[in-house]
């Protein structure tokens, strides 16, 4: 015969021990993988694929920069998502996103299949981006691998001697890895700015595992999506890495009016 | 883990002293490190790539010139001065939640194959819960592993040292049982008990204080810890203490309570 005190703390034990294991398992960040999907069973395989150039936007507006300008302008298929949880955001594995969910999808360049993009709107939270980067990576097989982020962060984040009031933003900064040796589009941040978040954390990645990699930072006064913080990126477009998949010569007048479209029809949503 | 910088040979540390920062209350032991890398400007070989830290880039910190001021830095960064045999871990962000028992074992794991002969971790202590004793005389303090305590116990009884003082575990229920306790002090309590266990030779020096310009505090510790290490000599006397002035303050400790203030304000 068992005390009935017992058996109440056993049960609490348990409790405890199932609730530890579902927060540790929430947490996981699952990469799912399209292509790599064998048609018959639906199992992932376990091949690296070659990459050449991968291309990560974190953020709102540096993910819509991403799509007016590169992912229009070519010819780009689905690839892969990534899925997680956390406080902030919660993303689906579906690929029909509105601009205003959270998700972290990846493409493929269909005549080049080595270059890959990523758009990513959510929130990782500190104890999830070494997963992200480890489970992102893992899955690339490094072929002169040169990667380029975007970011964005708020003007008040940046440190000057003057006031922040009085700097003319949205403005661009570049940080690069040791083994990055192109020029800049921009100016590289002065100490004493840091970066923190996902884009420190692939930049942390490719400086420790020397890949060439840039990071440009977008410092802006609006935290939502806006016209003018997308438009900062535009030095960006003559990178070498950018340059090549901007087939179309911009008529940027053209470009800006759909794009403004888009973003109007995104904020009634 | 350990990664050395560039392609070259993993260096050999075997009979270095290691010298680390906890994150603790007013970052002293940070900036006391720091303190120590631009003053004997100490090359970089390698990282300290963990999942335990939270993540953060920026260029040098201890820039010169143009030149290197462009070199990307991370969160944990391992510098070294063979000639002083002394190897440093810069620790530049603080710790994921419920990482710390993981760092410490990968680091303790680290100085035991790399064979380092001690390891003193710089840290403070939130200077408000000081004990009435903790409040006479000075404000720094010293803890030895057991395994320390035979070689190096003898020199703190002659440089007058203070050991940090246990406090009772129940006060005023029992004031038997007494336990060490370092509020603030971050990782301090859990690695010096790790290296403990462990019979890694570990020292740990500490101060009191409390959040606010910090500068102050660090150049008290660093100084603290030169009496006994001897790394920057006094320029009159070699067998003086070094004064502040004799430690290069780095650049990037500029604007360290945030940007200007907007003009219209005055």
């Amino acid at each position: 015969p068992y005390c009935t005190t017992c058996v109440l703390i056993h049960c609490l034990f348990c409790l405890h021990l199932t609730y530890l294991f579902l927060f540790l398992y929430a947490r996981e960040v699952h990469i799912l993988w399209f292509s790599k999907l064998s048609a018959s069973t639906g199992s992932f395989t376990d091949e690296q694929f070659p990459c050449s150039k991968f291309i990560l936007a974190i953020g709102h507006n540096s993910v819509a920069f991403l799509s007016s300008f590169v992912l229009n302008s070519g010819c780009w298929e689905a690839a892969g998502s990534v899925k997680l949880w956390n406080e902030w955001c919660r993303t689906s594995n579906t690929t029909s996103v509105l601009p205003t969910d959270a998700f972290c999808l990846f493409y493929k360049l269909i005549s080049d299949p080595t270059v890959l993009l990523c758009q990513c709107n959510c929130y990782v939270a500190e104890d999830q981006q070494f997963q992200w980067l480890e489970k992102v990576f893992g899955c690339m097989r490094e072929e002169d691998l040169q990667v380029t982020i975007l970011s964005t962060c708020p003007v008040t984040d940046y440190k000057t001697p003057e006031s922040t009031l009085t700097l003319p933003s949205p403005f661009l900064k570049a940080l690069k890895t040791k083994d990055f040796k192109e020029t800049t589009c921009c100016p590289l941040l002065e100490q004493p700015n840091i970066v923190q978040g996902l884009p420190a954390a692939v930049l942390s990645y490719c400086q420790v595992w020397q890949i060439p990699a840039v990071l440009y930072q977008c410092y802006t006064d609006v935290i939502s999506l806006d016209t003018v913080t997308i438009e900062a990126f535009k030095p960006v477009l003559s990178s070498k890495n950018l340059k090549s998949l901007v087939k179309v010569k911009l008529n940027f007048k053209d470009k800006w009016k759909v794009l403004s479209l888009l973003i109007l029809e995104c904020l009634r949503v | 883990m350990f990664v050395p910088c560039g392609s070259s040979a993993p260096p050999d540390f075997e009979g270095f002293t290691l010298l680390l920062p906890a994150v603790s209350v007013g970052n002293v032991g940070q900036l006391a490190v720091d303190l120590v890398i631009f003053t004997l400007d100490m090359p970089k070989v390698g990282y300290f790539y963990t999942d335990c830290l939270v993540p953060m880039v920026g260029n040098n910190p201890y820039a010169t010139a143009e030149e290197n001021s462009t070199e990307l830095s991370i969160n944990a960064e391992v510098y070294s001065l063979p000639s002083k045999k002394l190897v440093v871990l810069q620790i530049r962000s603080p710790f994921v939640n419920n990482k710390y028992r993981s760092f410490c074992q990968t680091l303790l794991s680290w100085v035991k194959s790399s064979r380092c002969a001690k390891v003193i971790l710089l840290s403070s202590s939130h200077a408000y819960q000081c004990d009435d004793q903790q409040l006479h005389g000075t404000p720094l303090r010293y803890l030895f592993s057991p395994a320390i305590q035979k070689t190096a116990g003898e020199l703190m009884q002659r440089l007058n040292w203070k050991e940090m003082e246990k406090v009772a575990a129940y006060p005023g229920v029992n004031d038997t049982e007494m336990v060490l306790r370092i509020p603030g002090g971050g990782i301090t309590t859990l690695l010096f008990s790790e290296s403990c266990s462990n019979r890694i030779q570990m020292a740990v020096l500490l101060k009191f204080c409390s959040e606010g310009d910090n500068i102050p505090d660090a150049l008290a510790l660093v100084n603290y810890l030169n009496e006994w290490l001897q790394l920057v000599k006094s320029e009159q006397n070699s067998a003086a203490p070094a004064t502040p002035s004799q430690w290069k303050i780095p650049h990037s400790w500029r604007l360290l309570f945030g940007s200007g203030l907007p003009p219209a304000l005055f």
